[in-house]
C-alpha cells in the first residue's frame, strides 16, 4: 500500500505524487538553487564565478576573515541590529498594549500612521531622513542608521505584539488585578511571562530586518558602515567577489542555525 | 426603592482626598491611560516619520541653484516632472542631461512620467509572477501537507534569511555573460556562445525580484487558505461540485484577502526598488528608484529628487487606495 | 438598621459613546445575599458586574461597598473578587500557583499558605491537585480552581460572570447546587450574572431582571415567578400564556375581565388595580391549568378547546390546546402522575379550568 521510501517528515493527504507535488518540489528548487550557488562558488578555486568548477579551497574564507573592513562592518551591524531590536520591541509593545487594552479615540488612524513606513519605498524614506539629518545638523553615523531602522522595525514589532496581545490575555490581566496586584506587578507576573513568545518573535524579526537592511543604511551611513553597505562597496571589485560569496555562505549558515535553534526552543518551551 | 435617608445619608459625606480624586479621574477616563502608554512610540514616529516626510515635501517646492538651495517656493520641480528634460537652449552653451532622449529643437519627452509608469509596470509584472507562482505552493502546504506544516514553511523562508543584496547578486552571477547559466550550458556543449540577453534588461529585473519576494507572497496566501473552514468544501462537494469547481467557487474567492495582501506586500516595495535595477537592470531596466537616487548623487538636484519622491508616493498611495476600494466594493456585492 | 445597603448601586449609568449600556440603575444588595443579575445578551448585566469589579467606571452615579465609595478605588484595591466567564486561569502557573496568586501580599509564611491552599482544594473537592498544570484541567475543574483562587482571599463580595455557561447540562446542575451550598457555608455576598433563568431561580436569594440597561424587577425567585410585574419579566422567566382583555368589573377581592377567546376571567386582586374598561393582559402559567375531558360547568375561568400537539418529557408533559379565535395554542404543563386521567387524543374536545389565584394581570405595554 505504501508507495515506497522517501516521504520523510511530511505526509501527503492522498499519498500520491501528482502535478501539485512536482510543482512544489520545483518551486522549492527555484527558491533554493540561486541561494545555494553562494556557498557553492565560495569553495571554488577560481576567481571567476562560472562553471566548470575548478577545485575546492578555503582561500576565500581566509581572505574574508582577513579583511578588517568586513569585521568592522559586521560588528557595526550586530551592534545596530541588537539595539534596534530591543528598542523597537519595547516601543512596539507599549504601543500594542495601548491599542489593544484601552479604548482610544482615533485608534484606527493612529495605528495606520504608525504602519506608514511599511508602505513607503525605502529609498524615499532614506532620502527624507537624510534631509532631516542635514537640516538638523546631525552628522551621519550608526545612530542615524539606527533611527532609520527603528522606523521600519517598530511597525513590525507592533504588528507582532498586537496579534499576541489580543484575546484571552485581557482577562488574565483583569484577573490578576482583581486578585489584588496593581498594574506594574500584573505586568511582571502575568503579561510579561505570557508575552515572551511574542517578544522573542519581535526581537528576532527586528534584528533580522535591521541586520539585513541596505537602502536606509546606504543613505544614512557616515564613516562607519553596516555589513550590507560594506558588501555593496565590494561588489564592484571582481577580485573581491569570491570573498563576498564566502560571507554570504556564512550568513546563510548562521541563519539556518539560528532558525533551527529558535524552532527547537519553541518546541521545547511550549 | 432604596431608602435614601438614614444609614445611606452618611455615605454622601465621605470626603475624597485630592490624590483620590485625581486617581478617580484617571481611572474614569480610560483614553487618558491609553494615550499615556502610546505617547513614547507615537513621539518617535512623529519625529522619524512625519517630520522627515514633511521636510521632503518642503524640499520639493524649492530649487537647486548649482551649489545652493533656493528657498523660494515654486512648483518648478513638479512642472519639470511632466515636461521631462531635454536639451535646453541656453546661450552661450548647451546643457546636456544624461537621461534624456531629446530632439535638438527642444521638444521635451516626458521621461519622468514614462519612467514612473515603467516602474509600475515592472512591479506589476513582478507581483503577478510572484503571486501566481506562490499560490500553488501555498495551496500545497495548506491542503496537501498534513503533518509538520511548520517545517515546510520554515524551509521556504530560510533562503530569505540571507542578505537581500546577495540574493540579487546571485542572480547577477547566474544570468551574467560569464555567469552560471552560460558557463554551465557551454561546458555541457549546448551552446557555443554565451547568451547575452538574459541579463541587463527588465526581464532580469522581474525574475530577480520574483525570486527575492517569493516568501512574502507565500505567507499571506497560506494564512488565508489555512483559515478556510474545511466543512465549506465538504458542503460544496455534497452539493455536487467536483474538485475544480470547488476550487474556483469556494477556495479561490475565500483566499482573495490573502492574495490581495500578498500583492500589496510585493508591489509596494518593488516599485521603489533601487538595488535590483542597478545590479541586473542595465540601462533598459532602470526604475524610478534609480532616478531618484541619482538626483541625490551625481545629478545633485535634491529638490528635484524630493519632488520625484513625493509624486511617486502619491501615485503609489492612489493606486493602493483604488485597489482597496475596488476589492471592498466587490466584497460588498458578493456578501 | 437593616443590612440593606451592603452593596449600594446608586443611579449608575454607563455610556459607551452613544450607546447606553447601563441606564440609571439602583440596586441594594444585603450582606451575605446570593444576588443574581438576569437578562438576555446585551442587557447590561456584565457591564454592571464589571463596574462592581472596577474594570469599568460608571459614567454617572456611584457604587458603595460596605459603606465605602468605589469611584476612586482601582480594581486591585477593592474588597471584591471575580470569577471570569472563561475562568482566566493562568496557563504558566500550576493549580497551586493559580490559587495562591493573590496571596502574595498576605504576609503568610510558606507553610501557612500551603495549608490554606490545601484547605481550598478540599473545599472545591479537588484534593491533591496542587501540582497539576493549568492545561491539564477539564472545564469543570478550571471553574472550581477559578472559584478557589477568588475565595481564598475571603473577599467581601464575590462576582461571578456566567461561570457555568461552558459546562454541560449535568455538570452545570451539579455545580449550581454546589455553589449555592458553598455560598451558604462561607457566608460571602455573591453577585451572579446569568442569562439562564432556571439557573437564577435555582440559586438566588433575589434576582434583578434586566433588559436594555435597566432593571425591570428585583424580587426573590418565588414572587418573581408567581407575581411578575411586567410583560417582559413574565415572559422571560419560565413559560407564560398571555391573553388580551378589557376590564368589565372591579369588585371587592376580584376583578372580572372579558378576555376574548377564553371568555370571562375572574382574577383575585393583587397590589395593582385596574380601572373598568381599561385594557389588560391576562397571564396564566402552564401548570396552573386543570384539564378535563368533560365540561366542568361554571361561567368564569373555563374554556373549551381541542387537543393539539403534545410533548412527553418523562416526568411531565407539555400539552398545547387550540382555542377557537386564538392563533397561538395555550401551553399547558402537567405532571405524569401514576393515576393520571387517560390521555386525551389529538383533536378531541378538552376543557381548561383555572383558579382565581392563578392569574397575573399586567399592563398592556409594548409587547
Amino acid at each position: 500500500m505504501s508507495s515506497g521510501a522517501g516521504y520523510g517528515t511530511y505526509a501527503l493527504s492522498k499519498r500520491r505524487i501528482d502535478g501539485l507535488f512536482v510543482y512544489a518540489v520545483i518551486y522549492l528548487a527555484f527558491v533554493y538553487v540561486p541561494v545555494l550557488f553562494l556557498p557553492l562558488f565560495s569553495f571554488n578555486d577560481s576567481i571567476y564565478i562560472a562553471f566548470p568548477l575548478k577545485g575546492f579551497t578555503f582561500e576565500w574564507y581566509g581572505k574574508m576573515v582577513d579583511s578588517p573592513g568586513l569585521i568592522t562592518a559586521l560588528t557595526n551591524s550586530l551592534q545596530v541590529a541588537s539595539i534596534v531590536a530591543v528598542l523597537a520591541t519595547i516601543f512596539g509593545t507599549l504601543a500594542a498594549k495601548a491599542v489593544t487594552r484601552y479604548r482610544i479615540p482615533g485608534r484606527g488612524p493612529i495605528v495606520g500612521f504608525i504602519m506608514i513606513p511599511l508602505v513607503i519605498p525605502g529609498i524615499i524614506m532614506g532620502i527624507a531622513l537624510l534631509i532631516l539629518s542635514k537640516m538638523a545638523g546631525l552628522s551621519l553615523s550608526l545612530y542615524t542608521i539606527g533611527l532609520g531602522h527603528m522606523l521600519v522595525c517598530v511597525p513590525f514589532s507592533m504588528l507582532v505584539m498586537i496579534s499576541r496581545l489580543e484575546g484571552f490575555e485581557k482577562a488574565m490581566e483583569e484577573a490578576s488585578m482583581d486578585l489584588g496586584e496593581n498594574a506594574w506587578v500584573t505586568f511582571w507576573r502575568i503579561t510579561f511571562p505570557l508575552s515572551v513568545p511574542g517578544l522573542i518573535a519581535s526581537l528576532l524579526l527586528s534584528f533580522t530586518i535591521s541586520f539585513d537592511e541596505f537602502i536606509l543604511a546606504f543613505f544614512l551611513a557616515g564613516t562607519d558602515v553596516t555589513l550590507p553597505v560594506y558588501i555593496w562597496s565590494q561588489l564592484r571589485f571582481p577580485s573581491k567577489l569570491p570573498s563576498v560569496l564566502a560571507l554570504g555562505a556564512c550568513i546563510l549558515m548562521a541563519s539556518f542555525v539560528l532558525v533551527s535553534f529558535a524552532e527547537w526552543f519553541r518546541r521545547r518551551g511550549t | 426603592m432604596v431608602d435614601r435617608t438614614a444609614p445611606t445619608a452618611a455615605l454622601g459625606e465621605v470626603q475624597l482626598t485630592l490624590f483620590q480624586r485625581m486617581r478617580a479621574i484617571f481611572l474614569r477616563y480610560e483614553p487618558l491611560r491609553g494615550f499615556a502608554l502610546l505617547s513614547p512610540t507615537l513621539g518617535i514616529m512623529l519625529v522619524a516619520l512625519a517630520l522627515p516626510v514633511g521636510l521632503l515635501g518642503a524640499y520639493s517646492f524649492w530649487t537647486q541653484n548649482y551649489l545652493d538651495i533656493d528657498h523660494t517656493l515654486t512648483l518648478a520641480n513638479y512642472l519639470k516632472f511632466f515636461k521631462g528634460i531635454g536639451i535646453e537652449f541656453q546661450m552661450p552653451g548647451i546643457e546636456f542631461s544624461p537621461f534624456a532622449i531629446t530632439w535638438p529643437i527642444g521638444i521635451y519627452l516626458p521621461i519622468y512620467p514614462s519612467l514612473l509608469l515603467k516602474s509600475m509596470k515592472i512591479s506589476g509584472m513582478v507581483t503577478l509572477a510572484t503571486v501566481l507562482l506562490a499560490y500553488p505552493m501555498a495551496y500545497f502546504i495548506a491542503f496537501r501537507v498534513t503533518q509538520h506544516k511548520m517545517i515546510w514553511l520554515i524551509l521556504i523562508t530560510i533562503p530569505f534569511w540571507t542578505s537581500y543584496l546577495l540574493r540579487v547578486f546571485s542572480w547577477k552571477i547566474i544570468l551574467g555573460y560569464n555567469g552560471v547559466i552560460n558557463s554551465g550550458l557551454m561546458s555541457l556543449g549546448l551552446i557555443s556562445e554565451p547568451i547575452s540577453w538574459i541579463l541587463y534588461n527588465p526581464t532580469a529585473v522581474v525574475v530577480t525580484l520574483a525570486h527575492a519576494w517569493a516568501a512574502f507572497a507565500i505567507l499571506p496566501i497560506y494564512v488565508s487558505l489555512e483559515k478556510i473552514d474545511r466543512s465549506l468544501l465538504e458542503a460544496a462537494t455534497d452539493l455536487g461540485d467536483g474538485p475544480m469547481m470547488r476550487f474556483l467557487r469556494v477556495t479561490l474567492p475565500l483566499s482573495m484577502p490573502g492574495v490581495i495582501a500578498a500583492s500589496l506586500l510585493v508591489f509596494i516595495p518593488t516599485v521603489g526598488d533601487y538595488v535590483t535595477p542597478k545590479l541586473v537592470g542595465g540601462t533598459t531596466g532602470i526604475m524610478i528608484g534609480n532616478i531618484i537616487q541619482s538626483q541625490f548623487g551625481k545629478a545633485n538636484n535634491w529638490p528635484m529628487g524630493a519632488a520625484l519622491s513625493i509624486i511617486s508616493m502619491l501615485v503609489i498611495t492612489a493606486l493602493i487606495c483604488a485597489v482597496l476600494w475596488f476589492t471592498n466594493r466587490a466584497r460588498k456585492r458578493v456578501a | 438598621m437593616s443590612d440593606e445597603s451592603f452593596i449600594s448601586i446608586r443611579d449608575v449609568s454607563k455610556h459607551f459613546g452613544a450607546v447606553k449600556a447601563v441606564n440609571n440603575i439602583d440596586i441594594s444588595i444585603a450582606r451575605g445575599e446570593f444576588f443574581s443579575l438576569l437578562g438576555p445578551s446585551g442587557c447590561g448585566k456584565t457591564t454592571l458586574l464589571r463596574m462592581l469589579a472596577g474594570f469599568e467606571t460608571p459614567t454617572t452615579g456611584e457604587i458603595y461597598i460596605d459603606g465605602e465609595p468605589m469611584s476612586a478605588t482601582p480594581p486591585h484595591e477593592r474588597p471584591v473578587n471575580m470569577v471570569f466567564q472563561n475562568y482566566a486561569i493562568f496557563p504558566h502557573l500550576d493549580v497551586r500557583g493559580n490559587i495562591a496568586y493573590g496571596m502574595r501580599k498576605s504576609g503568610l509564611s510558606k507553610p501557612a499558605l500551603d495549608a490554606k491552599v490545601e484547605e481550598m482544594l478540599e473545599l472545591i473537592k479537588l484534593p491533591g491537585y496542587g501540582t497539576r498544570g493549568a492545561n491539564e484541567l477539564s472545564g469543570g475543574e478550571r471553574q472550581r480552581v477559578a472559584l478557589a483562587r477568588a475565595l481564598i482571599k475571603q473577599p467581601k463580595v464575590l462576582l461571578l460572570d456566567e461561570p457555568l455557561g461552558a459546562l454541560d447540562k449535568k455538570l452545570r446542575e451539579e455545580m449550581q447546587l454546589e455553589l449555592r451550598a458553598l455560598q451558604r457555608s462561607v457566608g460571602i455576598t455573591f453577585v451572579f450574572v446569568t442569562h439562564d433563568q432556571e439557573e437564577a431561580l435555582t440559586m438566588s436569594d433575589r434576582i434583578a431582571v434586566m433588559s436594555m440597561g435597566r432593571t425591570l424587577q428585583i424580587d426573590a425567585p418565588v414572587p418573581l415567578y408567581e407575581n411578575p410585574k411586567r410583560h417582559f419579566v413574565a415572559d422571560f422567566i419560565g413559560t407564560m400564556n398571555f391573553f388580551e382583555g378589557s376590564v368589565r368589573e372591579v369588585a371587592n377581592g376580584a376583578t372580572t375581565i372579558d378576555a376574548g377567546p377564553i371568555g370571562a376571567v375572574r382574577a383575585a386582586n393583587r397590589e395593582r388595580s385596574f380601572d373598568v374598561g381599561s385594557d389588560v393582559l391576562v397571564a396564566i402559567r402552564p401548570e396552573k391549568f386543570t384539564l378535563s375531558a368533560e365540561a366542568p360547568g361554571g361561567e368564569v375561568n373555563v374554556v373549551e378547546g381541542r387537543m393539539g400537539p403534545t410533548a412527553y418529557l418523562g416526568d411531565r408533559s407539555h400539552l398545547y390546546i387550540n382555542i377557537p379565535g386564538r392563533d397561538q395554542p395555550v401551553a399547558v404543563a402537567m405532571q405524569n402522575l401514576a393515576d393520571s386521567t387517560t390521555m386525551i387524543a389529538p383533536d378531541q374536545p378538552v376543557w381548561l379550568t383555572w383558579s382565581e389565584n392563578a392569574i397575573v394581570l399586567l399592563p398592556p405595554e409594548d409587547v
